[in-house]
């Protein structure tokens, strides 16, 4: 997978407000069971399982058994590569505004000798 | 952590000269490095290819929305779109925006790029709208809390 589509992968789960609370929710670093995540949210056992699901396939949450319960945890460090990307692309503006300016400004010059 | 591109520049020409630079395909094709196939319009889809080295592979697809001369000029294009292979026009798009500023010594030119999570604002969870800069300072926290 390329740096640009793990990076959509990881805007992709994220853009939905059920999942974008979960996070939040889980942003404390303490995991929690099905059962409380769906009393905080509203919703049913099998929704909130299943948006935990699509957030632990994109590496955003991890899930552990205890006895018979699973427990969900955020994992911070699955942000990267969404952070990577805005980086790569905050870097790509840079350079090409660096490029209008030079053009620009050495037009300018030119003018002016 | 944010979903929000911020950069500006400060430039050594009047306001006019940066707008046609911006707005002029040909002139937008020569530091964006893009070979455009024709001239920018609002609401028209604009299509060409990329001239960088290394993505000439890339093909460029935008749709303009704004051209207000001679202080914004905004489109949306696919943020993730540089697998050849891959068909991306179903896929959300971001917005870039570009405003201008005349300043003493010139131009301010200001370009934004919003929306990578794909999540419009009216959707959000409330607790995300707590601040304005939104999800991205809630992100910030949590990581920071979670990090450290």
């Amino acid at each position: 997978m390329s740096k640009a589509e793990a990076a959509a992968a990881v805007f992709a789960a994220l853009a939905d407000p059920t999942r974008m609370a979960l996070v939040i929710r889980l942003g404390d670093g303490g995991a929690r069971s099905i059962a409380t995540l769906s009393v905080d949210a509203r919703m049913t056992r099998q929704a909130v399982t299943k948006h935990l699901r699509v957030l632990e396939r994109v590496r955003l949450v991890r899930s552990e058994r205890q006895g018979r319960e699973t427990r969900f945890a955020l994992r911070p460090e699955g942000l990267a590569p969404a952070r990577d990307w805005i980086e790569t692309v905050g870097a790509q503006w840079e350079a090409a505004l660096g490029r209008l300016k030079d053009l620009l400004e050495s037009e300018k010059d030119l003018e002016g000798s | 952590m944010t979903d929000r591109i911020e950069k500006s520049v400060e430039i050594a020409a009047p306001v006019e000269r940066v707008w046609r630079a911006l707005t002029d395909h040909e002139e937008f094709g020569q530091w964006f490095r893009v070979k455009l196939d024709q001239p920018f319009a609002p609401g028209a889809e604009s299509t060409g290819h990329i001239t960088y080295p290394g993505y000439e592979h890339v093909r460029w697809t935008a749709w303009i929305e704004r051209m207000e001369a001679p202080r914004l000029f905004s489109y949306r294009w696919h943020p993730y779109a540089i697998d050849p292979a891959v068909d991306y026009s179903g896929e959300a798009t971001t917005l870039v925006e570009f405003r201008l500023e005349p300043t003493e010594g010139g131009t301010r030119l200001t370009v934004t790029e919003t929306g990578f999570d794909a999540l419009p604002d009216a959707r959000r969870p409330d607790a995300l709208r707590m601040n304005d800069s939104g999800w991205a300072e809630q992100m910030r926290n949590i990581a920071a809390h979670v990090e450290g």
